[in-house]
């Protein structure tokens, strides 16, 4: 066990590595200088003293290797578009907003997505049952933008309710979870239903049945655990997305969390925050795998390392 | 399914015969009717036929151009003349979501292509060679998962610039992964089952063998797969476009039409209405015939 742990972090560190590599050198592919001179460019000797200051006078490999020492160190480097700061406090800075919607859409979409995922089971092929199969494919392919438009157009414009954006208040949370909450619950809900209905058909459950145990112990403890397994495999890997923070939502609702960095460190060539960005996504998604499949084992003994 | 294997267990060097050949007829036709007795998946098949006609015959069906513009005829809410109003700088509201449409289309379908012509040679490598093909895929798909899917797309776009074609090549080089892996997930499976082995044992060539009875049992689920990425495709499109990375003007992309309607959107409703409702059938119709196809191919419904 602890050698399957340690031969997938060092996994983990080659990905790192790889993906470090691939984007430190995309980046310097990109046309474009993050120092474009405007109407009026510097003196040549500031240009070369500037360049020289952010190593760009060097090889690009020489770059990456000096990069990669002083990200071992905890440096990530300043941030161009904010260079008074640094990219570790302009993370710090931004995330908790972020994971705060995100927890919070957590902590709605996943019961609300596993009670109706359940009664569409229980009630399979019940007109309810159609009704929360198409509500939740709709809920799944709508993409989250869209659903923050309507948002907006009916709560904030039509109605006046809520803020059409913005952030501080308490109010300003309401609809941004609930445009990010829409997709993970139908997710959520689909799952449940399709190994709720494959669970309940199985052998082991009719044999419980069978020797007369209680529904509830059934429901519980045959079926209940048979059907978190498919149920983890896509829970789990949603949580990094969820916790890393949508692009569209923090930008239609103008929320000053850590995913408007995506695009504006794109647009403006911001390396250290993109490669800082990317490795953030990058750990957080090799974490949740490792621990995804090490929840596997635990819930189905089948299933070896 | 079962059926064909069957078949060509007890005759595995031979060519389809003819009773093969029939089996197989049988089988799709079988899966034909399982598609059919699905009411949404209908529906959904019907909806994506009409909007893949509407963006076939754009150019016929649009009132105008994507690009014409009456600067006069500016900020309209739906009319008889307009049925879906105008856009501020006066474009036909009706002829930018069809041609909107259009692009989508052309984006999902081109983008796919590009993922499967990626995606599935690989994943046919990776799982019929195995060894240090099957090594470097497998690496190479892990790093390409831990990027975040649309974020890689947003460098590709900044490096590459944005435009359809370029869009196309972009959202085709970040989707392959899910082809790759489902392509050789479904070889390893199908590689130690007993129909395969006899048909090795028997002498058969291993490019026959992959040809002739590896792939036509890997296809079902990868048919599934495509379907199901095209509306990825074209939901990713419309991300990059909201974000203004995606389609430039003059070209009309349903994406950046909705990021554009924010700032109207408190009047001017109907910019931000009818291009999301096109994105919903879109999205809902290639989803539906794609959840379709799944029941319908998978051998353990009956």
């Amino acid at each position: 066990m602890a050698r399957y742990i340690l031969g997938r972090l060092l996994g983990l560190v080659f990905v790192l590595l790889a993906v470090s590599a691939v984007t430190f050198f995309l980046t310097r592919l990109v046309p474009g200088d993050p120092f474009a001179a405007g109407e009026r460019g510097l003196p040549e000797a500031t240009q070369a003293a500037r360049a020289a200051k952010y190593g760009f006078d060097q090889p690009v490999w020489r770059q990456y290797l000096s990069y990669l020492g002083s990200v071992v160190r905890g440096d990530f480097g300043v941030p161009f578009q904010a260079p008074t700061t640094t990219v570790v406090e302009l993370i710090k800075d931004t995330w908790p907003v972020t994971i705060r919607i995100g927890l919070l859409t957590i902590a709605i979409s996943y019961p609300l997505g596993i009670l109706l995922g359940f009664v569409a089971a229980v009630r399979r092929n019940s007109f309810l049952d159609y009704f929360l199969t198409f509500g939740s494919t709709l809920g799944l392919v709508l993409p989250n933008f869209v659903v923050a438009i309507w948002l907006i157009l009916l709560f904030a414009v039509r109605l006046d309710w809520l803020p059409t954006g913005g952030w501080g208040k308490p109010e300003h949370y309401v609809l941004p979870v609930l445009a990010y909450s829409l997709a993970p619950t139908a997710l959520v809900a689909r799952y449940t239903r399709t190994s709720l209905v494959d669970t309940l058909g199985a052998d082991h459950v009719r044999t419980a049945r069978a020797k007369g145990l209680s529904n509830t112990r059934v429901l519980t403890w045959h079926v209940g655990r048979n059907a978190l397994i498919p149920f983890v495999t896509v829970m789990l890997p949603e949580i990094p997305n969820i916790l890393t923070g949508s692009i569209f939502i923090e930008q239609a609702f103008r929320i000053p969390g850590l995913g408007r960095f995506f695009v504006t460190s794109t647009f403006t060539r911001d390396y250290p925050m993109i490669l800082a960005l990317v490795l953030l996504v990058a750990v957080v998604w090799g974490v949740t795998y490792l621990l995804t499949d090490l929840l596997y084992t635990l819930l189905d003994p089948r299933i070896r390392l | 399914m079962a059926a064909t294997a069957e078949a060509r267990r007890a005759d595995p060097a031979a060519a389809p015969t003819l009773a093969g050949a029939e089996r197989r007829a049988g089988n799709t036709r079988r899966a034909l009717r399982r598609f059919f007795q699905q009411r949404l998946a209908v529906a959904g098949l019907v909806v994506t036929a009409l909007l893949i006609l509407v963006g076939l015959f754009a150019p016929q069906v649009a009132p105008t151009p994507p690009e014409a513009t009456i600067l006069m005829d500016a900020n309209r809410f739906p009319d008889r003349q307009y049925p879906l109003g105008t856009d501020a700088i006066g474009h036909d509201y009706l002829s930018r979501v069809i041609f909107g449409l259009r692009t989508s289309l052309v984006v999902g379908f081109a983008a796919v292509g590009v993922a499967c012509l990626i995606g599935i040679p690989l994943g046919l490598a990776a799982g019929l060679r195995g060894g240090w093909v099957d090594f470097v895929t497998l690496r190479l798909v892990e790093v390409m998962t831990a990027f975040p899917g649309i974020l890689f797309a947003m460098f590709l776009v900044a490096i590459v610039g944005g435009g359809v074609r370029n869009i196309v090549i972009v959202i085709g080089a970040t989707s392959w992964v899910m082809l790759c892996r489902l392509t050789r997930g479904q070889l390893l499976t199908l590689r130690e089952q007993e129909f395969v082995q006899a048909a090795r044992s028997t002498g058969v060539p291993e490019a026959r063998i992959a040809v002739a009875h590896l792939l036509p049992n890997a296809l079902p689920p990868l048919i599934v797969a495509i379907t199901l990425a095209i509306p990825t495709a074209i939901f990713t499109e419309a991300g990059l476009s909201f974000l203004g990375l995606g389609i430039n003007e003059p070209t009309p992309s349903l994406g950046k039409m909705v990021a554009d309607s924010a700032q109207y959107i408190r009047v001017y409703w109907h910019l931000g209405l009818f291009p999301t409702l096109a994105i919903a059938l879109l999205m809902l119709g290639f989803t539906f015939v794609g959840d379709g196809l799944r029941d319908a191919l998978d051998p353990r419904q009956n």
